[in-house]
């Protein structure tokens, strides 16, 4: 009886990098194990090496020890089986909306049945009559949305999403992560989620990874209760609320811990 | 694809809408006050200098009353010679531009994406581009001669340097999030310059279109000075040396006017390609 191949894993995990005065130790020894369909949130403090994780995971920064791992290969560069939502949607602003989303078909010269399921896609968050529109006649949660439908489209094993609410409104935010939950259940990717919010953490995950401040290490992984769908009401229900309640704390603490070390 | 633009505008239009409101009478307004002020001026300015050239009695061979400059420059438009000449000279302009361009663009493009070509040949471009150009012209009609391929020459050197320049500037202004994506879905090099950089260097290169299309006229004249058969620049050199000073001067309006029109084409075709720079990016 062996065990399944996970889908992510990473094992020893460790980045250091130059600067002009000293090396600086962003990420520590982590070790993670992703199963197929998981939703999985990455939370912690500013500057704890979030986003650097998400950049070796995607093959654009090379890791100083330890290595990632994607159905059961290590990471030695950009995949095609990644798909990327960035902070904010990087859309090209001579492409329409729809040749945005087609980009990875361009790049990857994928057969043109991906257009179908991009105008799927772009149906099912709601951008359908946008298709020949230009990015900058969207609103900033339009745009994210055609942002994740061009991460999509190609049909990754793995999507990796880094904070790609931040930069919108909070009215914005909650019916992105409610669409974002509707696009889970429907198509079951696995997901690593980076996010600040803890509400978002809770209302979309599997298990939630908590991250020390600098360097990252991983502190504690939080089990979500795995019934779906969950509204922002429910965040109120006795184990959410306790839930975001340990993640707060566990914030908190790592905070302090910041404070002190960097003494 | 058309109704896609003209909805566009129709969102343009909107959006200036929406944001002039409050201020369109006021604006539109100043708008005509502004035009009218320029036209009175216009007329005031002229008007003193026809009568201050009558009143002070200066001969026009010194300085033409615009009288005289709207009289030769009708002679001039009912010339097939003149018409000849102006012909000449744009055709240098717009030869020496292309070939200025192609050129700028090609060898900007090599630049930016190899340091080493970069090291050889930059050092070189910069110090032709510190030499006048019209300290070459004369090299240029002892080697090509008097007729129209040096003085093409000439125009395609002044208009290579900003076009080389901003080229090299734009391809490396590309968003670095832009590049990320490109290198995230496994692009090419080939691959990331066409869907990213050379898009994002378009605004770029267009800023150096028009800078060349102005450089291009001052060439094209510039050679034609130090050597021709025929152009506007001899025209404007026979009538001086006839001391036909109201011809000069109707040269510099047609000269005025060429440059005019051939910035404002640069820009027609911007607005078009780049229909998207200058607004709000996605």
């Amino acid at each position: 009886m062996t065990a399944p191949i996970p889908t992510f894993e990473m094992r020893g995990l460790g980045l250091v990098y130059a600067t002009s005065s000293s090396p600086v130790e962003a990420i520590r020894s982590l070790s993670l194990s992703v199963e197929d369909g998981e939703f999985i949130s990455i939370v912690g403090p500013s500057g704890c090496g979030k986003s650097s994780l998400l950049k070796i995971i995607h093959g654009l920064v090379r890791p100083t020890f330890g290595a990632a791992y994607i159905c059961g290969t290590p990471v030695n560069g950009p995949r095609p089986d990644v798909g990327m939502v960035f902070q904010t949607p990087v859309l090209l602003p001579w492409r329409t909306v729809l040749k945005n989303v087609l980009l990875p078909m361009d790049v990857q010269r994928l057969d043109r049945s991906v257009e179908a399921r991009a105008r799927e896609l772009l149906n099912m968050v709601g951008l359908a009559g946008f298709e020949t529109r230009y990015p900058d006649e969207l609103s900033g949660g339009m745009q994210q949305r055609a942002a994740i439908v061009r991460a999509l489209v190609h049909d990754p094993k793995l999507l990796l999403m880094d904070e790609p609410f931040a930069a919108l409104d909070a009215l914005t935010r909650e019916q992105m992560a409610l669409e974002l939950q509707r696009i889970w259940i429907t198509s079951r990717k696995t997901i690593l989620f980076v996010t600040h919010s803890i509400s978002e953490a809770v209302l979309l995950s599997d298990r939630i990874v908590l991250m020390s401040a600098r360097p990252g290490r991983v502190i504690t992984v939080f089990d979500c209760p795995r019934e779906r769908p969950r509204s922002f009401d429910d965040l109120a229900s006795p184990r959410l609320a306790e839930l975001a309640k340990a993640i707060r704390h566990g914030l908190d603490t790592t905070q302090l811990v910041t404070v002190g070390g960097d003494d | 694809m058309t109704e896609g633009a003209s909805e566009r505008l129709n969102y343009e239009a909107a959006a200036e809408a929406e944001a002039a409101t409050v201020i369109a009478p006021a604006a539109r307004r100043s708008k005509y006050q502004a035009v009218s002020i320029t036209l009175v001026s216009l007329v005031v300015f002229f008007g003193a200098w026809e009568g201050f050239i009558r009143a002070a009695g200066i001969p026009s061979y010194l300085v033409p009353p615009p009288s005289a400059v709207l009289v030769a420059l009708e002679q001039n438009m009912t010339s097939l010679l003149y018409w000849q000449a102006i012909g000449a000279t744009l055709g240098e302009v717009l030869l020496g531009f292309i070939i200025g361009s192609v050129l700028g663009i090609g060898l900007g493009v090599v630049l930016a994406l190899s340091t080493m070509m970069n090291r050889i040949i930059y050092p070189y471009v910069v110090a032709l581009q510190t030499v006048p150009k019209i300290a070459i012209a004369p090299l240029m009609i002892v080697w090509f001669g008097f007729g129209l391929q040096s003085k093409v020459l000439i125009v395609a050197l002044t208009a290579t340097f900003p076009l080389l320049v901003n080229t090299i500037a734009g391809l490396r202004a590309t968003d670095a999030d832009r590049l990320d994506l490109l290198k995230g879905l496994c692009a090419s090099r080939a691959q990331t310059l066409r869907y990213v950089q050379f898009p994002s260097a378009l605004p770029y290169v267009f800023a150096g279109l028009n800078t060349a299309i102005v450089l291009a006229v001052i060439g094209a004249i510039v050679g034609e000075f130090v050597g021709a058969k025929q152009g506007l620049g001899v025209q404007i050199l026979q009538a001086n040396f006839n001391l036909d000073l109201a011809s000069v001067f109707s040269s510099l309006i047609v000269l005025g006017v060429i440059g005019v029109i051939l910035n404002a084409s640069v820009r027609a075709f911007e607005r078009r390609i780049c229909f998207w720079s200058g607004r709000r990016q996605g």
